[in-house]
């Protein structure tokens, strides 16, 4: 073909239309490869949200529920325990929980939802090294050491000895940094509660 | 050798350019003849590679990428039931460090000679990219052993990119394969460290020296040798590459074995720098190390990274930081407007500006390895404030050199 016969507007609209069918090909290809990473079934069924039915809960008990291989602790509080979390604010060193790990619903003093105040959700994982605090609702209890009669009930590390308020709020020079992290959760119903699935006000 | 028309040789190069590409890149490469030690680390870092690869090839034949099994198949398998396994460990593990502590040496060695300015910009940019894929190799071949600082580190890493505003938690889940760092993590990095890296990196080291046989070596005098030809075409101040620095860099060679040797038979764990002490325990999730630290090489990175303070409690303008310090030098070459290419005619300012970035550098590097107090975390952000004033400020400063003259040709100092 001598060059005089090539029509080379034509021929660019063939190599762009040819590029662009294979780069959106290309694309198309890449997904599988890319959606393979996401976590397998069999990890989101290890990860998927539990239900605790919290129907026999009395107030001052707590119970222990496993999530995504965490112990979460869900606690329901006396009224008598919800007047010490608004007293014992300047023993705490993350009061508002601004720097600790909670849905935006339940950035409160009970760290709970507004319609179940006296229900706190917890990770019971210490943030400091991950140990798995103590309930020690008991405010006289031999743990209290430093804080002595100020030790108004709480979570107790034994591991290295952190004190967490019952709000899982951190109390000030601890090795702890953070309050107890909030896991997110929405309550199905009055009685049952769904870990792992954010419900901001239901 | 001569092209040859006869025999084996002919036979070969009429359906393949051996004896072409044997002359192009060596035996009629001409490469000034003033080269100094810092041209060793080049041919060492490819040196190190093959150590690399082949103590790698052999790990991967007895190491088990199972969350349940690799700690076992490390520490006791290769390093006690495998016959000479430790060695072929100790191999690798302290060529990692060695490889970082070569490409360091040959990036300051372009720092100070210009070796990235016009022609050699792209020199400088595949070179940029082999560090990033090193580093990338370096950060996933360490979770492989799964003991606590492999989990930990990884598990520090991987949250800076849940740090992202808006798809941070979505990206570490897709990252991690699972909630947690577990089974399909340690799969996928398996996979990248021993196929995709290596395949990249290899491409990548082909493309630098592509370029660099294209444009030719720089040298300690900064002067192109290609714009003083003799009668025949060669550079007057070039010589053969080899024989001449074939020979000369197998010198370097053995030295560089020698250093290698004493750390692989007489401290492969450095004193918990190569191989740090948390990690002759299995990774366990449940219980942090009391001091996490990454591996010597990514600890100036490490620092830069805790000395930005947080904003509204996400640590992502530190990211931002340690990811800014890295791509800050993929610019150098248009940083730097001074047409000098070696600190020999630069301003002796600049020398001791070059002097102090050095120590920020090293200061940085040990400040990462140590836990963070008030006052260190001051010392690092004053590190890092000049780690990137250096860079950022060139363009200004550099105009304001006062050079020496250069010479002409090529000096032999």
């Amino acid at each position: 073909m001598s060059a005089d016969a090539v029509n080379n507007s034509k021929r660019r609209l063939l190599v762009a239309a040819t590029s662009v069918v294979g780069a959106v090909g290309a694309g198309f290809v890449a997904v599988p490869f890319i959606k393979s990473w996401n976590p397998s079934a069999k990890a989101l069924a290890a990860g998927a949200p539990v239900l605790a039915d919290i129907s026999k809960l009395e107030e001052g008990q707590m119970i222990v529920v496993e999530w995504r291989g965490k112990p979460v602790y869900i606690l329901k509080r006396t009224d008598d325990n919800m007047k010490v979390l608004e007293t014992d604010t300047d023993m705490l060193a993350d009061v508002n929980s601004d720097a600790s790990k909670q849905p935006d619903c339940c950035k409160n003093i009970g760290r709970s939802h507004d319609k179940h105040t006296k229900t706190v959700v917890m990770e019971g994982v210490c943030t400091h090294l991950g140990c798995a605090p103590k309930y020690l609702p008991d405010m006289n209890n031999p743990f209290a050491g430093a804080l002595g009669a100020d030790w108004k009930g709480g979570f107790f590390c034994p591991c290295h000895g952190s004190f967490y308020d019952l709000s899982g709020r951190v109390y000030k020079s601890m090795p702890a940094p953070t309050n107890l992290p909030v896991p997110i959760h929405k309550y199905e119903s009055d009685t049952v509660i769904m870990i792992g699935q954010d419900g901001s006000n239901a | 050798m001569e092209q040859k028309s006869n025999g084996l040789m002919g036979w070969v190069d009429a359906r393949y350019p051996a004896t072409k590409t044997w002359e192009k890149h060596l035996a009629k490469y001409y490469t000034p003849k003033n080269f100094n030690f810092w041209y060793f680390f080049g041919s060492l870092a490819f040196m190190v590679l093959v150590i690399q690869i082949l103590s790698g090839v052999f790990l991967t034949m007895f190491y088990k990428p199972d969350t349940a099994l690799a700690f076992q198949s490390v520490e006791m398998g290769i390093m006690r039931d495998v016959e000479w396994g430790w060695l072929i460990r100790y191999f690798h593990s302290t060529g990692a460090s060695a490889f970082f502590i070569v490409v360091y040496l040959h990036m300051f060695r372009a720092l100070i000679y210009g070796s990235y300015k016009k022609p050699r910009e792209l020199i400088w940019i595949f070179g940029m990219l082999i560090f990033l894929a090193l580093m990338a190799e370096g950060f996933m071949g360490y979770l492989l052993p799964w003991g606590q600082m492999s989990f930990w580190g990884a598990q520090v890493i991987i949250n800076l990119v849940s740090a992202i505003p808006f798809v941070g938690e979505g990206l570490s889940t897709w990252v991690r394969g699972d909630f947690v760092i577990g089974d399909a993590t340690l799969n996928r990095f398996f996979s990248l460290h021993v196929a995709a890296i290596p395949l990249i990196l290899i491409g990548l080291i082909f493309a630098h020296i592509v370029a660099l046989h294209e444009v030719g070596s720089n040298n300690p005098d900064g002067v192109e040798i290609k714009k003083n030809k003799d009668a025949n075409g060669i550079p007057k101040d070039g010589i053969p590459f080899h024989p001449y620095y074939s020979v000369k860099d197998i010198v370097g060679v053995i030295v560089f074995l020698m250093f290698f040797s004493i750390v692989v038979f007489f401290m492969p764990e450095m004193f918990g720098y190569f191989l740090e002490h948390a990690n002759f325990e299995p990774a366990n999730p449940l219980k942090t190390p009391e001091h996490i630290a990454p591996v010597w090489y990514f600890t100036p990175y490490y620092s830069i990274l805790r000395a930005v303070p947080s904003i509204a409690g996400s640590a992502f303008p530190g990211v931002i930081a340690m990811g800014a310090a890295i791509v800050v030098m993929f610019f150098l070459p248009w940083l730097d407007r001074n047409p000098v290419k070696s600190i020999r005619y630069r301003a002796g300012w600049y020398k001791v500006l070059v002097a102090i970035f050095v120590v920020t550098f090293i200061v940085l590097g040990i400040l990462g390895t140590l836990s963070v107090t008030d006052g260190r975390t001051l010392l690092a952000q004053v590190c890092t404030a000049y780690y990137f004033a250096f860079f950022l400020l060139m363009p200004i400063y550099t105009k304001l050199e006062k050079n020496k003259p250069v010479p002409e040709r090529v000096t032999m100092k």
